[in-house]
């Protein structure tokens, strides 16, 4: 280290040159591509896999691309002053890849026309503005079919992070295919309103662990979650966002992974193009936005067969995760004999269930 | 044997005391620049970066430097309601709270009467913030003339209170009804009546920071020119004799948590109003407890603190553009901020006390 430091220091007036030397040239630099994220790269989940769809960027295009990044930005009027520095800086296209830089990805969207902006699993778009999501409650139905296979005690720990629609889905389609397996199975969430929280989601862990829980499902971005079910033994999680397989073979059992780099290239490619488009992007299984990692064989063959088949039923479109007939928790009746749910409402959804406990933080 | 000792001054050095922060911020660029250094960066890059570009370099200064002032509004603001408590002894850690009861307060006002159209709503809703602000801050203010209570502990362990609060209004009551399902009040700054704009444009100058700038002349003239001030720092820095000159010490600290209070809760209706624009769950960013730094890099006093939010505004400001073209981590960056709060305590020492070469006595 103090070589390098040594050898930075007596670089210093040459850098000094060739720094504004390089603002200076910004204007010609070649397509350059910015993201916001949310958490650190280092979560190992979420923000991690972005970042990893970021890396595909300069692997597929190489010198063609500038890739730049800002980490850990609230949401807020901070993503505002993030994301009109970096369209200042020249980038052509802005992956804003959390759900809280809606409204301010509009509002930067609307001083800056020439600058294409993505949104993550945000609704709201316009001109300059796409939308897109994956569609991970399909890996939630492979999730709870272990789960509710694995489940000993029956009873089921989530770590829910904040109660909007992407969340709440996922919680019903976890619990719907849990209870296919296991009719007894019971559903236990916790709201810890953060998406990284290494230490509150440890907590929400071990709470849930203490109340009987020997599965553990995560909506929140690190693996603390998996420490602690490897700490208090006999408990099995799931990898989240990516594989997070230093916790094979147990407690992660498997994972769901989220794939961005094909996504990223294409449209980066479109805007090179000039045929990029705004539009609402919501891709799955099928498509190969939402992965499922391997599963270890903490799982039984038998499980694991039932899952994988459960997996390539949904790749295929022949089955939809959310197939009635299916009732609201409050009994009322949502989808009939057959009928599958509509994109509007998964894209709203604001209701459990019937039969999961517990209420909707309102 | 040699020795380096360090020797209590009678009173505190006037010298150093303003010598500190400036000192701080070098020590800090130095020690900082050696952490870029460590990470592969070019440490006069980076720091030329962080203090430099947002100000002066032609691509991002005229974007940056009215940000600067929307992100110093609110330091400037909640720090110099502070440091009226702090100089007098009164410890209100809790403004992150105030702020964003403040926060609460004020939208819940303005949104009662959406979608109204007058000119009156945000003068109203500034009333409530205050209002609001003050209220959160009089819990702890009340426990501790009353029941002597610690207003450290209870100040602070509010903020958890209030974030809990905000959670709840920005599911349930504040809730945008046409916001699909999705948590989040209204926008108030696309609601013509809520609005808080920029009051001219390029300039980032908002009703909030006006305010702010109000405060510091007010709490100037108090300081130097009023009794209240003078009994403050004598609170502050003789107790005894404050009461034997007829201070009532309940008082300074229901006057001086109310002043904070009401500060930090305009603050916070400034930003919901205008630069947040929403309320949702996450509104408190710590704005709060910057404001302590804030108070104490600019030495309890106006015109410092005015100088030490536009410092602190701009390592947030440059610090994000460091990541942005340098690839800085963001780690990195916020224990570049942490530096200066740390170097500034301990460059501090100096103040109470002088550093003696010499050769200690055997006894």
């Amino acid at each position: 280290m103090l070589r390098r430091t040594f050898l930075a220091s007596s670089a210093l007036a040459v850098g000094f040159g060739t720094a504004l030397g390089t603002a200076a040239l910004a204007q010609d630099d070649p397509f350059k591509a910015g993201f916001i994220y949310v958490g650190p790269i280092g979560d190992g989940g979420w923000t991690y896999t972005h970042n990893e769809g970021r890396l595909a960027l300069e692997e597929e295009f190489g010198d063609g691309i500038e890739t730049v990044y800002q980490e850990s930005v609230p949401e807020g009027a901070d993503a505002i002053r993030a994301m009109t520095q970096m369209a200042l800086s020249g980038a052509d296209i802005i992956f804003a890849t959390s759900f809280g830089y809606m409204d301010q990805v509009l509002e930067v969207a609307e001083q800056f026309p020439d600058v294409k902006f993505e949104h993550a699993t945000g609704y709201k778009q316009a001109d300059n503005v796409a939308t897109y999501s994956a569609r991970f409650y399909e890996g939630r139905a492979v999730q709870g079919h272990i789960a509710g296979s694995m489940t000993d005690t029956n009873i089921v720990g989530y770590i829910a992070s904040y109660p909007i629609p992407e969340v709440i889905r996922g919680i019903n389609s976890a619990y719907i295919h849990a209870t296919k397996v296991n009719p007894d199975v019971e559903f236990r969430v916790v709201w810890v309103y953060t998406w990284f929280d290494p230490a509150k989601e440890a907590d929400a862990a071990t709470a849930l662990i203490e109340q009987g829980a020997d599965v553990i499902l995560q909506h929140t971005d690190s693996t603390a979650p998996l420490a602690a079910a490897e700490a208090a033994g006999g408990v099995i999680g799931f990898g989240q966002a990516s594989d997070m397989a230093a916790f094979k073979p147990s407690p992660r059992v498997s994972s769901i992974l989220d794939v961005w780099g094909p996504y990223y290239i294409d449209r980066v490619q479109a805007v090179m193009d000039g045929t990029w488009e705004s539009g609402d992007t919501w891709h799955g299984i099928g498509e190969g936005m939402v992965g499922i990692g391997e599963i270890t064989d903490a799982v039984p063959d038998e499980v694991r067969q039932e899952a994988l088949a459960l997996k390539e039923s949904i790749a295929s479109g022949e089955y939809h995760p959310f197939t009635g007939p299916l009732n609201k928790q409050d009994g009322t009746p949502w989808l009939a004999e057959g009928e599958t749910a509509d994109d509007g409402t998964l894209l709203g959804m604001n209701f459990y269930v019937e039969g999961l406990t517990g209420d909707i933080p309102e | 044997m040699a020795v380096i000792a360090l020797e209590r001054r009678p009173a505190p050095s006037a010298v150093w005391r303003w010598a500190t922060p400036p000192l701080a911020v070098l020590l800090t660029m130095l020690a900082g620049g050696a952490m870029f250094a460590a990470l592969g960066q070019d440490p006069l890059i980076a720091i030329r970066t962080i203090f430099w570009d947002p100000l002066f370099a032609e691509q991002f200064a005229s974007y940056a430097r009215p940000q600067l002032l929307v992100k110093a509004g609110p330091l400037i603001l909640i720090a110099i309601g502070l440091a009226m408590g702090f100089r007098a002894g009164v410890w209100n850690i809790g403004a992150e709270g105030q702020y964003i009861v403040g926060a609460i307060c004020g939208a819940a006002a303005g949104l009662a009467l959406y979608p109204a159209d007058t000119r009156l709503i945000l003068p109203l809703m500034a009333l409530a913030g205050a209002l609001g602000g003050w209220a959160w801050a009089m819990i702890p203010a009340l426990l501790k003339t009353r029941f002597g209570t610690n207003e450290i502990l209870v100040s602070l362990l509010l903020v958890y209170v209030a974030e809990q609060l905000v959670a709840a209004m920005a599911l349930g009551p504040l809730r945008n009804p046409e916001g699909g399902g999705f948590p989040g009040s209204r926008n108030l700054a696309r609601w013509e009546s809520s609005a808080n704009p920029e009051l001219i444009a390029g300039t980032g100058m908002h009703w909030g920071v006006v305010t702010a700038f109000i405060a510091v002349i007010f709490a100037y003239v108090i300081f130097t020119r009023h009794l209240a001030g003078f009994q403050i720092r004598l609170m502050g820095e003789a107790p005894r004799a404050a009461r034997f000159g007829g201070v009532r010490p309940g008082r300074l600290v229901i006057l001086c948590f109310g002043v904070s209070g009401a500060l930090a809760g305009l603050a916070g209706l400034f930003e919901v109003t205008g630069p947040a624009g929403q309320l949702n769950i996450d509104f408190g960013a710590g704005y709060g407890f910057t404001a302590i730094i804030v108070a104490f890099l600019g030495r309890l006093h106006p015109i410092g603190i005015l100088l030490a939010g536009l410092l602190m505004a701009l390592t947030y400001i440059g610090g994000e553009l460091a990541q942005l073209m340098l690839g800085l981590p963001a780690a990195a960056i916020q224990a570049f901020q942490g530096m200066l709060l740390f170097f500034l305590l301990g460059v501090d020492v100096f103040t109470n006390y002088r550093l003696r070469l010499g050769r200690r006595r055997i006894a």
